[in-house]
């Protein structure tokens, strides 16, 4: 609530604590964190100071998993246990994982969830269990460093990502127990580093090529706003592609069999991995192979080589690029410069095709492994409110069409790609027999015209429907896409106003109950249990939505509330606050929470309503009567 | 309690963005009202406030943005112009079209099904797609004209032309994205 800046910009900067706050990058690759000190964006190491956390996770037999370095110089000796590129897994179904190809080690349990699990000696694990503990490793790094709790983290995740792996990202984080402010697109993140330290204006160009995914995003930097003008790319394109079309070779060249075992086939992956980096200083690379029943084979790559065998995965690129400028309605002579983003665009032959591509020289001074993380950590400082009179303002768009299913398998988009967000459509539907209680609506997520090609999220059941005879109901069906690009689906019936009840059955994400679960099993090893932890939830919301009505009736009670009004707020304020101070039950903290915002809901709609007002420059509703 | 943004959306996009209600639009002032109305209600400036201003935040920059997408875009603009002077249409029964203009969407449409024919198929599709978008360029123009003279019937089939080139282009699209998914 301390946020509706109703004063003027510095003039009520009340004196408060400076929060603790870290933008995290999740890579294919690596992960970073990031935090904002004494004004400048910095990645932060780990007691050997190194800065990129390897994202790979090793189970082991009763203990904790090992997560980073240690675990990644075990890949080869223990793949099975040994998750690396879990990023290829989030939101992802069975299906599409046996599409990613052969090469994944893992051995899948059959379920039937819509998640899939790969068994390790630890038990099952999800993609989101995996990275949570990426994320868990990342957090108390930050906390090391910062000494203290952290208050918040903002996420990045690709610009390209869709709603399960968005939904996927942010359940990684809530079992990892980050309180996520945001999650941000990379390429964004990327421009708000690159924008802020350059003073940048005009329109910029980030192409973002990770381990296993692609963004090119088009911005308009103007005046502390990022407007993103468009976005394209593909996730499932990465760095990762190439040391497979390299591991390829090197099979090839060695005469092995076409489907090596999980560890020759994780050893040829790194050598694959170490080639390609030698490669970018040297013109040629001796690559030697270690095999059980023969004597060490060898063989030279040389860069020209490599080139020919990557140019079709970065041909790949060039294709969204050409969509974005075109959804932007940019040409590239109109582009001030091309930010390269993530450690793939290390590849000279990249930096070659892409400044052919936009005829210009592509900027590569930013760290391109850190740019990312830095600009969440800038972000991640503004939104945790540690820079209240910043008028730096983020918008972004949804990078794929959300559609429904309609009669013969085809799908009515209903939000376009590149629509700014958050943004909200209203559809009607009706029934078509009478007295139906009940309605499926299927939703779509991509740009193709049929139910099949498209990536399905979620059905949604309406249920409660009133009794009427066909086609009279009218139910308004709003989906509403917020600010971190995740879906909300809401039903009202318009002729009885009766709210239809939604029962959501996602289509590749985890239920509620199963993160429960997954965050009870979690506690196990863990000192706290779920209760405490529930306790403290509650204990910091009741603490936020005090400090910020306060804040608030400092500023504008005599304004905003009539003297009824103000007893009865005050009333629930002092009940909350007795509460929070006396009992350990997260359940009666949360009651006296809601009490509280039920009785200041009026005022708290007035004062946001006056904010627009003052930013209309002090026109009265009545105008608009 | 009402809400001032609904009372403002009844009632005219244009006043919301204090402008006057007229097709040819003050770009400048257009942009900086919406920038200092997002600054005022993003989901970013209530990151800590309570869930319900949350809520009400989230709805407000949706608001915003949609007022914003009607006025900026020529077509979206025209189109809610003419329903403000009370001229709609229902887009699926409504289906009388100039005959020139529905020989050269068939014309086409036919050349659409022709991609996947081409030596290039995807940039035969960015080609079509660049045709339709020079097709949308020379009607919002004579949009501008239509409105000065208050020709409100030219207006409308202009803009149900532009309806037919936006549909073609989502189809476009469409074919481009099922092309790169083939790659």
């Amino acid at each position: 609530m301390a946020l509706l800046q109703i004063s003027e910009p510095g003039e009520s900067t009340a004196p408060h604590e400076h929060r603790l706050a870290a933008g995290i990058d999740l890579g294919t690759t690596n992960s970073l964190v990031a935090t904002v000190r004494s004004g400048e964006a910095d990645t932060l190491a780990d007691a050997e100071n190194s800065h990129l956390l390897p994202s790979v996770v090793r189970y082991v037999d009763g203990a904790a998993p090992v997560v980073g370095i240690a675990a990644h110089e075990q890949s080869a000796i223990d793949p099975a246990n040994t998750i690396v590129s879990v990023k290829r897994l989030m939101g992802r179904g069975i299906v599409d994982i046996k599409h990613l190809g052969s090469q994944l080690p893992y051995e899948f349990v059959e379920t039937d969830t819509a998640v899939p699990r790969m068994r390790t000696i630890a038990g099952d694990v999800s993609a989101v269990q995996v990275s949570a503990e990426i994320l868990k490793t990342l957090k108390n790094r930050a906390e090391q460093t910062l000494g203290g709790e952290l208050d918040g983290a903002v996420i990045t995740v690709p610009a390209y990502f869709d709603d399960a792996q968005r939904q996927a990202t942010k359940d990684a984080a809530k079992l990892a127990g980050l309180n996520v402010l945001r999650l941000l697109n990379e390429p964004t993140a990327a421009a708000i580093a690159y924008g802020l330290d350059n003073d940048a204006e005009g329109v910029f160009a980030i192409y973002d090529l990770g381990g296993g995914t692609f963004d090119i995003s088009i911005l308009r930097l103007n005046k502390g706003v990022f407007e993103v003008l468009a976005t394209a790319g593909d996730s499932a394109l990465g760095g990762d592609d190439m040391d497979i079309v390299i591991a390829r070779w090197i099979i090839e060249q060695a005469g092995l069999d076409e489907n090596p075992d999980p560890g020759l086939s994780r050893q040829l992956m790194n050598l694959a991995r170490d080639a390609k980096e030698t490669l970018t200083e040297q013109q040629q690379t001796e690559i030697c192979l270690e095999l059980e029943t023969d004597k060490p084979w060898a063989t030279v790559l040389t860069r020209g080589q490599m080139n020919t065998l990557i140019d079709p995965l970065i041909s790949k690129t060039l294709s969204p690029c050409r969509r974005a400028l075109r959804d932007a309605g940019v040409k590239t002579d109109q582009i001030n410069d091309v930010v390269m983003v993530g450690g793939s665009t290390r590849v000279l032959q990249v930096r070659e095709r892409v400044k052919d591509f936009f005829a210009r020289e592509p900027l590569v001074d930013i760290d391109p492994d850190k740019v990312v993380a830095m600009g969440a950590a800038r972000q991640a400082d503004i939104l945790v409110g540690n820079k209240p009179d910043d008028e730096m303002l983020l918008l972004d768009v949804i990078p794929l069409s959300l559609g429904l299913e309609t009669m013969g398998g085809l799908v009515e988009k209903i939000i376009h790609r590149n629509t700014t967000i958050p943004v909200a459509r209203a559809q009607e539907f009706t029934t078509y027999k009478d007295g139906q209680g009940a309605m499926s609506i299927h939703v779509l997520q991509g740009e193709r015209e049929t139910v099949d090609a498209s990536r399905s999220l979620a059905r949604f059941a309406l249920r409660d429907i009133p009794p009427m005879v066909a086609g009279a109901a009218r139910i308004r069906v709003t989906f509403q896409v917020d600010a971190d690009g995740l879906l909300s689906v809401t039903a009202q019936e318009q002729t009885s106003g009766v709210q239809s009840s939604i029962e959501v059955k996602p289509s590749y994400g985890l239920t509620d109950t199963e993160i429960e679960t997954m965050l009870r099993d979690s506690m196990d090893h863990a000192q706290e249990d779920m209760e405490t932890r529930r306790l403290r939830e509650q204990q910091v919301e009741a603490d936020r939505v005090i400090e910020a009505l306060q804040a608030a009736m400092a500023e504008d009670a005599d304004v905003y509330m009539d003297p009824d009004e103000r007893e009865q707020i005050e009333q629930a304020l002092q009940a909350l606050i007795s509460m929070r101070a006396e009992t350990d039950q997260a359940g009666l903290i949360k009651k006296e929470i809601a009490k509280l915002e039920k009785a200041c809901g009026a005022y708290v709609e007035r004062r946001m309503n006056a904010s627009i007002q003052k930013a209309m420059s002090g026109h009265s509703v009545s105008e608009f009567d | 309690m009402s809400n001032v943004m609904d009372l403002i959306l009844s009632s005219n996009y244009f006043k919301l963005f204090e402008l006057p209600v007229d097709f040819n639009i003050d770009e400048p002032q257009l942009t900086a009202r919406y920038r200092q109305m997002q600054l005022a209600v993003h989901p970013d400036r209530f990151v800590n406030a309570t869930d319900q201003e949350r809520r009400l935040s989230v709805q407000h920059a949706a608001t915003i943005n949609e007022a914003y997408e009607t006025l900026r875009d020529s077509m979206l603009r025209a189109r809610y112009l003419l329903s403000l002077n009370g001229i709609s249409w229902d887009d699926e029964r409504d289906t009388v079209m100039d005959t020139e203009f529905l020989m050269q969407q068939i014309e086409m449409r036919e050349a659409l099904a022709d991609v996947t024919e081409q030596p290039d198929p995807l940039s035969a599709a960015g080609d079509m797609l660049d045709r339709v978008q020079s097709l949308i360029g020379q009607r919002t123009g004579k949009l501008s004209d239509c409105f000065t003279q208050q020709d409100m019937q030219s207006a409308r089939d202009i803009v149900r032309q532009l309806q037919f080139l936006y549909k073609l282009r989502q189809e476009a699209e469409s074919l481009e994205a099922e092309l790169e998914d083939a790659l």
